[in-house]
Parts: structure tokens; sequence; C-alpha cells
């Protein structure tokens, strides 16, 4: 018996180039066989199980970091350095919300393993999503996310906050993937139509469509279609004017899963959009260009504009990261430019992570029963009664608002820097203004958290400041708090990677 | 040309630096307190060693001496930590070194609450303002002038007087908008000159054989004005600055009035001046005129109406300050190095003066100078050290602030005789609110309120804790006034040549 044609499909397979992903699958999988074997007392330990499982994976992947760009399963993948530092990326976040969910799901009568599970198939897709380079990849691995994200958003659900948040998720969500399909639908129909210059049948691969447009660099469907897949990924980074379902979701989620929408979920879509915008749409600058412009300064206002009047911290965080998607965006509307303003996307991605995950821990220690109320004034007097969280909170809301030496000041440099080489003057006004406005409510804080002895913290407040969290997370957030600032001052690898050397 | 062995501006930085990071790291206070000395001498010491070797010490290209650089794995951006000195950073170093030292020796005595903490910040704002004079490269030199400005924040907030949460919050909101717009137009020099380093002497080099076209000069001129302008309290946007002095804690108000606020006339004289001097040229009439009619006049008048006695001495910093622009606007080397000789001799002077005036508070429990009155007496010491530090305030011969108006006036009357006449009328303003000042205080008759005071504890003259710190500052004051040419050598050598000198000629 011979099947040649199954061998060449084979051959065109390599299973192991995806190891990472598969083996978070796998260790999802036991996540749930753990939990009907062992027997009830012992099922304490599963997500330390999930933890230890994707350190593991995370100490084999960076001792195997490749570097190589590489075609895997005829032309559906490409793995390749930036797909590497992302798949670091996604492995690092999903860990940091396993950790907060360790902390914070107890007690709140929901299952836990099951979040676990989704956490880990969310990152796996995650990880599929940035490298892929074909659209019916791109869209699987893209529904994958957002359908486990739906399931996360509304977990909580005897909370009636909570599940308006993820039947807005659930409709904004759906109404993006919509706009994302029919994009892709008009430019493979455009593709493939036989009356244009360079028609494919391959249109669904990158490289493929990437030839028709550059043949077709004034095609009126293929612009609609290309706008289409833009809103659609607008959606994913909370963009403006796609943006409006940010501080009702945000508030809503678990905080954990707020952090994983935060960073993850919209690290992905920048990765895409970024990989879009110069491999394939690169013949439609004309287009693409404006677009991201107008969407970069009206996101940046916008986003500092409303978070300027927010109570509730979790709102707050979540339209402050409107606001950095604005400045991501700025980058990404610099790429023309040449690969440092890649790189400087990189660079603040990784910065927003960290600080992100930072503050996501303070407001998970200080959270109460229910999750979605936790307000500015919770915080007054924080660092007196618990001067460890008070620093965290401050280097995580410092580096967010880009205060030197932290590590958010670095990624700002880079992406103005990249912003100027690439011309984009008003944009960086916009920006500057940005800034400071920022500073107003990023300041006001931190006042309240240091400066603020008028309205004393409530004892259950107190109480769980000074022991909440346990001990895994009150270390992850030490090193977090640490990382800002070394890497505001000594960038290292790291900056000789996303500096291109 | 890293080597492994000892480099003292490196030491500088790093010394308060790592002290700061073990009081985080849980340091007993009883160590802290006795390590904070050294946390704040060595940077003083090392600054001495500077003055004192700089003479003889091998020069690199444009004056650079004591050179030394580090990778921070920035290369590819054209970043990297590279620290030295040359004849107009020199200066500003001793002067960070010597006020850091008084404002650290005045704060281990001060009592503050929560001591550790407060000698922590006051420890990184040190650290900060000896990398920022030190740095020749200009991403790190905005760096470390931002951790230095962080603590001063956190410092108003904290250990302010009153309302000190809203002053904390107006000083946080200008300082940002004016270091942005500063970071804009540095990166503009940067992405601009094609030097692609962000190292001050390769973006020279660089500039030397193409300088700018005249439009970008003016674009990032202008841009990197009204950046530092607003961290130097340029009228109109100085409104920051006398309600962050008044509310900030002393040893905070000495290190930013006295030290950091220097940066933005740093970077202008140090990197504006030299690579884009046709820009300088077509803002220094504007300029001029601001300076002259609004921080000179405007605020000059301003501080006459002040009552309250740390106000006032704030609003005097914001109006000194027009002179240092007044000589930047000058264009010429008599100016830019009048300006450098300003810049020290108005941050010992000032430093001085919140020392002081925080001296007199403790004794009188108010600063409101009409309730004060008759404390000469009491406190002969502090009434003889406030007097001097007026009379340098006011820039009386035998001070430093002497040698750095005159220059300026100078260069002033080649640029506009009208507003040097505008800006002398100044002179007359500073000595009234000065001397009025030392009258109110120390002499005429005791209010009712002090009276009472000194019926039940009778004030104390200041002892060695707070006379230590202010005799620091007025030995350096009346050093550099005698012999002014201990500096002014270097800051001649390292300005002469410059095109601002070529620009201001022709």
């Amino acid at each position: 018996m011979d099947f040649p044609s199954l061998r060449e499909l084979a051959a065109g397979n390599p299973w192991p180039a995806i190891w990472p992903e598969l083996s978070l699958g796998c260790l999802a999988l036991l996540l749930l066989v753990l939990e009907t074997v062992l027997p009830r007392a012992a099922r304490k330990g599963i997500p330390a199980v999930s933890i230890l499982g994707q350190l593991g994976i995370l100490a084999v992947l960076l001792a195997n970091f490749d570097t190589a760009y590489r075609e895997t399963f005829n032309g559906l993948l490409m793995q390749s350095p930036s797909g590497q530092v992302m798949r670091v990326f996604f492995l690092v976040s999903s860990i940091f919300v396993s950790i907060l969910a360790r902390a914070s799901l107890p007690g709140r009568g929901v299952p836990r393993v099951e979040f676990h599970h989704i956490v880990l198939v969310v990152a796996a897709a995650m990880m599929l999503l940035v490298q892929s380079r074909n659209f019916i990849m791109l869209f699987v691995a893209l529904e994958t996310v957002t359908v486990g994200l739906y399931i996360l958003v509304s977990y909580t659900r005897s909370n009636p906050r909570t599940l308006e948040a993820g039947l807005k998720y659930l409709v904004m969500g759906a109404l993006s993937s919509a706009l994302l399909l029919f994009g892709i639908v008009l430019l493979y129909g455009v593709a493939g139509s036989p009356g244009l210059a360079g028609r494919t049948g391959e249109a669904m691969q990158f490289v493929g469509l990437s030839q028709f447009l550059g043949a077709n660099p004034h095609n009126f469907v293929a612009a609609a279609g290309i706008v289409l897949v833009l809103s659609g990924l607008a959606f994913k980074i909370g963009a403006f004017p796609f943006q409006i379902w940010v501080p009702d979701v945000y508030q809503g989620a678990p905080t954990p899963v707020t952090a994983l929408l935060a960073v993850a979920s919209k690290a992905a879509g920048f990765v895409v959009l970024l990989v879009l915008v110069t491999e394939v749409f690169a013949a439609y600058e004309w287009l693409v260009g404006p677009v991201l412009t107008f969407m970069a300064a009206a996101t940046i206002l916008f986003g500092n504009l409303a978070a300027l009047k927010q109570n509730n911290v979790k709102r707050l965080i979540g339209l402050s990261g409107v606001s950095h998607a604005g400045f991501i965006l700025l980058a990404v509307a610099s790429v023309g430019q040449g690969p440092r303003a890649v790189g400087a996307v990189y660079f603040y991605l990784i910065a927003y992570l960290i600080a992100s995950f930072a503050v996501f821990g303070v407001m998970t220690i200080l959270s109460g029963p229910d999750d979605t109320t936790q307000e500015l004034s919770d915080y007054c007097g924080l660092a007196k009664e618990s001067p460890f969280l008070g620093g965290v909170l401050a280097c995580g809301l410092g580096s967010l608002a880009g205060i030197p030496p932290l590590a958010g000041f670095a990624a700002k440099l880079f992406v103005f820097v990249a912003a100027f080489r690439a011309g984009h003057f008003g944009l960086l006004a916009v920006a500057i203004a940005g800034v400071v406005i920022s500073i107003y409510y990023y300041f006001g804080w931190i006042r309240a958290a240091y400066f603020n002895d008028e309205a004393p913290i409530s004892p259950e407040i107190a109480q769980r400041a000074r022991t909440g969290g346990g001990r895994v997370l009150r270390i992850t957030l030490a090193a977090l708090a640490a990382a800002t600032v070394v890497l505001g001052l000594y960038q290292g690898p790291l900056g000789r990677l996303v500096s291109g050397h | 040309m890293s080597n492994l062995s000892l480099d003292p501006l490196l030491l500088a930085v790093a010394a308060p630096l790592s002290l700061a990071v073990a009081i985080v790291l849980g340091l007993p206070k009883r160590w802290v307190m006795k390590l904070a000395y050294a946390g704040f001498a060595v940077p003083a010491l090392t600054a001495l060693w500077a003055w004192w070797s700089f003479g003889d010490a091998a020069k690199e290209s444009h004056g650079y001496a004591f050179l030394s650089s580090y990778s921070t794995g920035l290369d590819g951006f054209g970043i990297g930590l590279k620290l030295g000195l040359n004849g107009i950073s020199l200066p500003l170093f001793v002067l960070a070194g010597i006020v850091g030292l008084a404002a650290g020796l005045y704060a281990i005595q001060s009592g503050a609450e929560r001591m550790k903490t407060y000698l922590a910040l006051l420890l990184v704002m040190q650290a900060g303002l000896m990398g920022m004079f030190a740095s020749v490269d200009v991403a790190f030199f905005y760096l470390f002038h931002e951790m230095a400005l962080i603590p001063t924040f956190i410092m108003v907030g904290i250990w302010g007087g009153r309302d000190r949460s809203y002053a904390a919050m107006t000083m946080t909101i200008y300082l940002t908008l004016g270091a942005m717009l500063s970071l804009l137009g540095l990166i503009a020099i940067y992405a601009k000159s094609g030097a692609s380093s962000f190292d001050l002497m390769a973006l020279r080099d660089t500039l030397a054989s193409s300088p700018l076209g005249e439009v970008t000069q003016k674009h990032i001129y202008g841009l990197l004005l009204f950046g530092f302008g607003i961290l130097v309290s340029l009228w109109p946007f100085h409104s920051w600055a006398p309600l962050g002095y008044g509310a900030a804690p002393s040893s905070a108000a000495m290190l930013h009035a006295g030290v950091l606020k220097k940066f933005g006339l740093y970077g202008l004289v140090q990197i504006a001046l030299p690579i884009l001097p046709l820009g300088a040229l077509h803002w220094s009439h504007g300029l001029a005129v601001l300076a002259a009619v609004g921080n000179v006049v405007v605020i000059g008048l301003v501080t006459m109406a002040q009552r309250d006695l740390k106000q006032m001495v704030g609003y005097s910093s914001v109006m000194h300050m027009g002179y240092a622009f007044l000589g930047i606007a000058a264009g010429s080397v008599l100016g830019a190095g009048g300006v450098v000789m300003l810049m020290v001799g108005h941050g010992l002077s000032v430093a001085l003066l919140f020392l002081l005036s925080t001296s007199i508070h403790r004794r009188v429990h108010t600063f409101d100078m009409d309730q004060m009155g008759g404390l000469a007496p009491r406190a002969p010491v502090l009434a003889a050290l406030f007097l001097v530090a007026t009379f340098a305030s006011i820039g009386l011969p035998g001070f430093a602030n002497f040698w750095g108006e005159l220059p300026i006036f100078f260069a002033l009357w080649s640029f506009s005789h009208a507003l040097t006449v505008v800006a002398l009328t100044g002179t007359v303003i500073s000595a009234v609110y000065g001397l009025r000042a030392v009258a109110k205080v120390f002499f005429g008759r005791p209010s009712a309120s002090f009276t009472r005071l000194c019926a039940t504890q009778p004030p104390p003259d200041i002892g060695w804790s707070e006379k230590l710190p202010a005799l620091v500052l007025v030995a350096a004051m009346v050093f550099i006034g005698l012999w002014p040419r201990s500096l002014s050598t270097g800051i001649d050598r390292a300005l002469a040549g410059e095109p601002a000198a070529v620009v201001a000629n022709r």
C-alpha cells in the first residue's frame, strides 16, 4: 500500500514545528482528565499543575529559541523571529492570567479547572493566529480565541454586570468577525475575477493576495475589502470608532479575563494588523496609511479624554488601554519607514504587558466579592496600609503613563522616534497631548494611593491589602515591578531584538 | 572605552541610587541615617574632584573630559550611557553636587515623617541630577532629568505644605507638558540630523559638516524653547513654580529650584544653541521680550506683592530665570557664558533662601511676613545668613550671581539697548523685595503673635545641624564670587568657536 499523495501532504505538515501549541492543548486536556480522576481534595492543585506546565513549556521554548524563517503546513503558517517572540509573549500572558485566576477565582462559586483549560486553549490559538499566513487559518484561529473569550468574559455568571459584559462582547465580537469575514470574502472574490491582471485562485494565501493587490493597486472592491478587514481588527484592538464595547466589557469581566483581553487579545490583534499592513496590503498604502493615521489620532484622544472622568478602575484601565492602542497604532502607521517601527510595536507590547499585569495584580488582590465595583476611592491610603502594593501600583501606573526611567517611557520613546522618521508630525502633537492628559488620571490614581489621607481605607480592603493574594502572586508582582524598572534602564538583548541588531 | 577601573562620574550616579535601592529593599533605619551622609557626600566629593582636576584632564572633541560609555542594549537606536564633562556641564555638575549635599544634610536633620522614604526619594533625585549633567547622550540626559523630576512630585504630594495635592497635580501636568515638548524637540534633532545617534558629540560632528536647514532649525528650536521654557518657568508658563515651591518640602524645593530647573537652560546652552544657531537667532527677539517684560518686570512686581516668604522666594526664582533667558536670547559667547555662571550662582542662592525660609518657619511657625518681625536679636546667625543669601540673590559683587548677571547685561546691551534698560529695572525690584523681606522678618517691631510665642517658648538660633548645610552653600557662593575664573575659563573654552558665536557676529 502506498499513498504518494498522502505522504506528500504529510511531508508538508511538520507537526513538531507547532509543539508549543500542541503541548498547550495537551496540557489543557490533562487538566480536565485530572479533574475527573483525582479525588476531590487533590483537585485544588490543578491550577498549580497548569502554571507549572506552562512554565515548563516556556523554559523549553526559551532554551530552543529558533530565529529562522520557515514556512510550514503548505503555507498556512510561517515561523519567524517575531512569531517566536509572540509565542513567548502569549505564554507569559497566560501564565500571569493563570496566576491571577488562581488567586481570584476561589470563593466565587464558579468551576475553576475549566477556566484554566480555556485560558490554555486561547493562548494556543493566539500563538497560531499570529503565525498564520492564510486567511482561513487566520479566521479559524481568531474564532477559537474569540469563542474562548466569550465564555471567559461571562464566567462569574451570577453577577448581572458580568452577564451584561458577556452579552455585549458576544454581540460585538460576532459583528466584528462578520466584518472581517466579509472583507476576506470580498478580497478573495475580487482576486479571482477573471478580468483582472494577476488574478489568482490562491487568494486565501497572504502571498497570493499580496501579488494580486500589487498588480491592481487601485481596485475599489479590494479597497472595500481591506477597510472591512481593518475594521474587524479594530474591534479586537479596541481602536476608534470600534471601541465602544471596551469600558463595559472590561468592567464586567472577571479581573483575570480583563487582563487577558487588555494584553494578550489586544497584542494578537496588533500583530495580525502588522503582518497584514506590511506583507499583504503594502500596495494599498494610499488607503491604509490615512485610515491608520485617523484611527491612531482618534483612538489616542478618545481613550484619554474618556478615561479622565472614570471612577471605576476597571473602566479606567480599559479606556487607558484604548489610548495605548492608539499609541501602538501610531507605530503601526509608521512601519513604512523600516524595521525600527515594527520593533517599536513589539517593545511597546512587552512593556504594556509587564505594566498592565502589575496593575491587574494589585486590582485582583484588592477586589472584593463583587469584582466589578472597584472604585478609585478604594485605593485611598493603600500605600500606608501596604507599601508593597503601593509600590507595585506606582511602578505599573508610572510605566503605563510613560514616566522615565520605567519601561513604558522607553516604549513611548521608540514609538515617537519611529513616528518622527515617518514624518507624522500632526500625530505626534496629538500623542503628546494624549500623554499629558493621561498623566492626570494615572497620577490621580497614584495620588489616591499615596497622598490621600482624608478618606481612610476600609477595614476589608486593608485586610486584603495586607494578606490577600497568596505568596505566588505577591512574588510575581514584585518581579513585574522590578521588570518595569530594569527594562526602562537596560533593555539588553530585548533592545537589540527590537532595534533589529 | 568601558573598562573595569572606577569611573568617578558613574560613581556619583550609582552611589546615591544604590543607597536608595537599598533603602527600598529594607535597610534598617539606623543604617539609613548613617549611610545617607555618604550618599550625598560622594556626589559632592566627585564634583569637587572633577572641578579640581578638570583643567589638567585630557580633553577629547568639544572639550569633553572624563569620558566613558556603557552599552544598555540600545546601540541599534544610537542610545548608550555616555558620561563626560565639558566646560559647560562642569559648573552645573559642581552645583548639583554642592546643593545636593546641602539639601541632604538639611533633610537628615529635618525630622520629617517617614524619613526613610523621604531620604530614598531625595537620593534618587540626587542620582538623577548628577547623571543629567554628566550625560553626553541626549536620551540619557532626558531620562536622568525625569528620574529627578518624578520624586519631586511625590515629595510635594506627601510632605508638602498647604494645597499640596493641588500643587503636586499642577506641577505634574505643567512639567510633563514641558518635558514632552522638549523630548519631541530632542527626537527631532535626532531624526533630522541623520547621525543615527543620540550622542551629543556625534550629533554635533554630523551637524557641523551638514547643518540643518533654516526652517527646520526654527521649528525644532521653537519646540525646545517652549518645552524647556515651561520647565524653567518662562513667563507666562510659570504659574506652577511659586505654587509648587510654596508647597514643596524644603529639601525638594532646594534641589528643584536650585538644580533641576536648570535642565532647560542647560539644554538650551549645551544642545540648542550650538546645533540650531539659526533657530536661536529667529526666536531671540521674541524670547528677549518675553523674558525682559514678563519674567523680569511683571514677575518682579508680583514678587514685591507677596506676603508669604516661601512664595516670594519662589517668585523671585521665576524672575531671575528671566535674566538667564535674556543671556540666551543675546546669542553671544558672553551671554551664554553669563547664563552658565548665573545658573550656578542662582542655584546656590535660591537653595540657601529656601533652606533659611524653612528654618525661619520653624522658629516663628508661619510664612506670613506680616506676622514676623524682630527675629534678628533672637537668631543673629540666621539673620546674617539670610542677609548674605539676599545680597547674593540681588547680585551684589562678591557672590557668584554677580558674575552671571554682569556679562548678561553686557551681552544684552549689544543686542538691544531698550531691553537692557528694562532688565536693569529688575535689579532695583529685586533689591526692594529682598531687603524688605530682611527688614520684615528680622528687624522692626515683633508682631503680637511672635511676642506671645517668645514668651512661651523663645526660638533658638540655628544650631550646627542647620548651619552646616547653609555654610556649605555660602562657602561655594563666596568662593566662586571671589574666584570666578575657576569656572569661567572652562566655560569660555567650551563656548568659543561655537556656531552661536559666529551667528551673533555676522
